[in-house]
């Protein structure tokens, strides 16, 4: 056989021995570690773009949160002042409402007073007008009836006056 | 950068020169070639500079341990020692007149007798400097994960970095699924030792390891055993009972199992034969190259094989990738298949997914 295509012993014993022996302490010491190193460092690349990405989008909500709130609270302001107009406007109604019905009570009650006290003092008079007049009536019929020929006189005169049919 | 590359063409060029056998004084490519892409006792990286690598033995006199230069005289002619020969890059018993000893087989034939041999050869030694780069390389950056802890790679780390995640993300994930993460130390040592030993193997003077049907041998068993023992109930059924086929090609003439049980060997034996053409025929082209020069003893053809050689070893450096990364993808193909849910009833129609293996060269 061509020398070229026969293995021979001694190499075939030193390439097996020293490939293993390779394979078993490079694959120890030196691919264990490397793949190692490598994995942890494509991880954290991993992870820290996928961080960044997160944060992106975080700062994004954040963002969208922020204009929200502000657009609330324009809004909120707007409601606010209007709440507050409305409650003035109100509230001067009100008093305005108020005090004119109060007014007009205390106008009703003015007159309904008056009016009583006139109806009062009305009654007062009619009855001492009539206390007076008896009085009187009493008093002139007293000294008329003293004076008896007048009277007689004028009994008289009224009976002629009087035309008995 | 200029510099380097003529540096290294050069010392190519002469490692090349060394081959020329100095007995006959006629360069014979062929013998250059083999001698390159094949294994040696010693390590030479230019003519002239050899590392003699350590001998061990083990055979009738018990365990033999001593220099690979024993074998060389002083004019580096080779000799026997010790009751040991070397001939054609293999040691055999010596016999009295210092030739391999021989034996006659069952078959009749003369064959030579030798002992075991667990040498440290070229290629043994290349693939230990190969551990100690990946060690040296892979622990550091382990070091680094560690130091500086969740945040940006620096500097070596971060050459590797896209290179291992490219192999979880789109070699294991896409195709094992959610179970990849077991397969990971596999598939990246595998990716690696190819990576570096194919790289290793175009320095000039290097070793031609992943060339080496021994060591792709290793590598696609490697792959074998992994996937037949992570198969699943799903992955067995559908190798021995495979759905959307009629049940006499199954029970009456077995052909669909037997088709699919070679299929468990080919596939590994595909990656072997593959990674090991591959580095190879790159080595023998760059290598043919530069024979160019020395079959025609021309000046002139210098720079022309220059210009092809190093176009072919940019290839080469792309192949060197290339081969690593196919091995690996297609390991984890087999894995996915392997440890793959089948939904039977989507599965009927189109088959067996994890065989549908795009081509590749």
């Amino acid at each position: 056989m061509n020398p070229l295509v026969t293995p021979s012993l001694g190499l075939l014993f030193w390439q097996v021995v020293t490939f293993l022996v390779v394979l078993f302490l490079l694959s120890k010491f030196a691919w264990k570690p490397i793949m190692k190193a490598l994995r942890e460092r494509e991880d954290n690349i991993d992870s820290a773009l996928r961080m960044a990405e997160k944060a992106k989008l975080e700062m994004q909500a954040l963002k969208a949160d922020n204009e929200r709130l502000l657009t609330e609270a324009r809004v909120e302001r707007d409601r606010i002042l209007k709440d507050a107009n409305d409650v003035a406007t109100n509230l001067v109604e009100s008093a305005r409402t108020k005090a004119t019905e109060e007014g007009q009570r205390l106008v009703e009650q003015a007159r309904e007073s008056i009016q009583n006290e006139k109806k009062a003092a009305l009654t007062e008079v009619k009855n001492l007008a009539a206390t007076l007049s008896i009085d009187i009536a009493e008093k002139i019929i007293r000294r008329e009836l003293q004076d008896e020929p007048a009277q007689r006189a004028l009994v008289q005169s009224y009976l002629q006056e009087t035309h008995l049919s | 950068m200029k510099k380097i590359l003529v540096f290294l063409l050069t010392v190519l060029t002469f490692s090349a020169q060394a081959a020329e056998s100095p007995q006959e004084g006629k360069f014979s490519p062929g013998d250059m070639i083999m001698h390159h892409i094949g294994d040696d006792y010693v390590w030479e990286f230019a003519h002239g500079v050899t590392l003699p690598l350590p001998v061990i033995l083990y055979g009738e006199n018990g365990l033999d341990i001593f220099s690979s230069s024993n074998f060389y005289n002083e004019q580096h002619e080779l000799q026997p020692y010790n009751g040991y020969v070397n001939e054609h890059g293999h040691i055999y018993y010596a016999n009295e007149e210092g030739h391999p000893r021989t034996r006659v087989n069952e078959k009749g034939e003369e064959e030579h007798v030798g002992p075991m041999d667990f040498s440290i050869t070229k290629n043994v030694a290349s693939l230990f400097v190969s551990v100690i780069l990946l060690f040296l390389v892979f622990l550091s950056i382990a070091s680094a994960y560690k130091k500086n802890r969740g945040k940006a790679p620096r500097g070596i780390q971060s050459f590797f970095e896209p290179i291992i995640v490219f192999v979880r993300d789109d070699i294991a994930k896409t195709n094992i699924g959610p179970k990849y993460e077991r397969f990971m130390p596999y598939l990246l040592t595998v990716f690696f030792f190819i990576w570096f030993n194919n790289l290793l193997g175009l320095i000039p003077g290097g070793a031609n390891l992943t060339g080496n049907i021994t060591v792709t041998l290793v590598l696609a068993v490697m792959t074998l055993l992994i996937t037949v023992f992570s198969g699943n109930k799903s992955y067995w059924g559908h190798i021995f009972n495979t759905p959307g086929v009629p049940w006499w090609l199954k029970w009456g003439i077995p052909i669909m199992p037997l088709v699919e049980v070679i299929g468990i060997f080919t596939k590994p034996f595909s990656l072997m034969v593959r990674l090991f053409a591959n580095i190879t025929a790159g080595h023998i082209i760059i290598l043919s190259l530069f024979s160019l020069i020395f079959i025609f003893e021309s000046i002139a053809i210098g720079p022309l094989s220059v210009a092809f050689a190093t176009f072919m070893n940019f290839l080469e450096l792309f192949v060197a990738l290339l081969q690593a990364y196919i091995f690996t993808l297609l390991s984890a193909m087999y894995f996915g298949g392997a440890v793959e849910e089948h939904d039977h009833h989507s599965d009927l129609g189109h088959g067996d997914a994890p065989h549908a293996v795009p081509a590749t060269h």
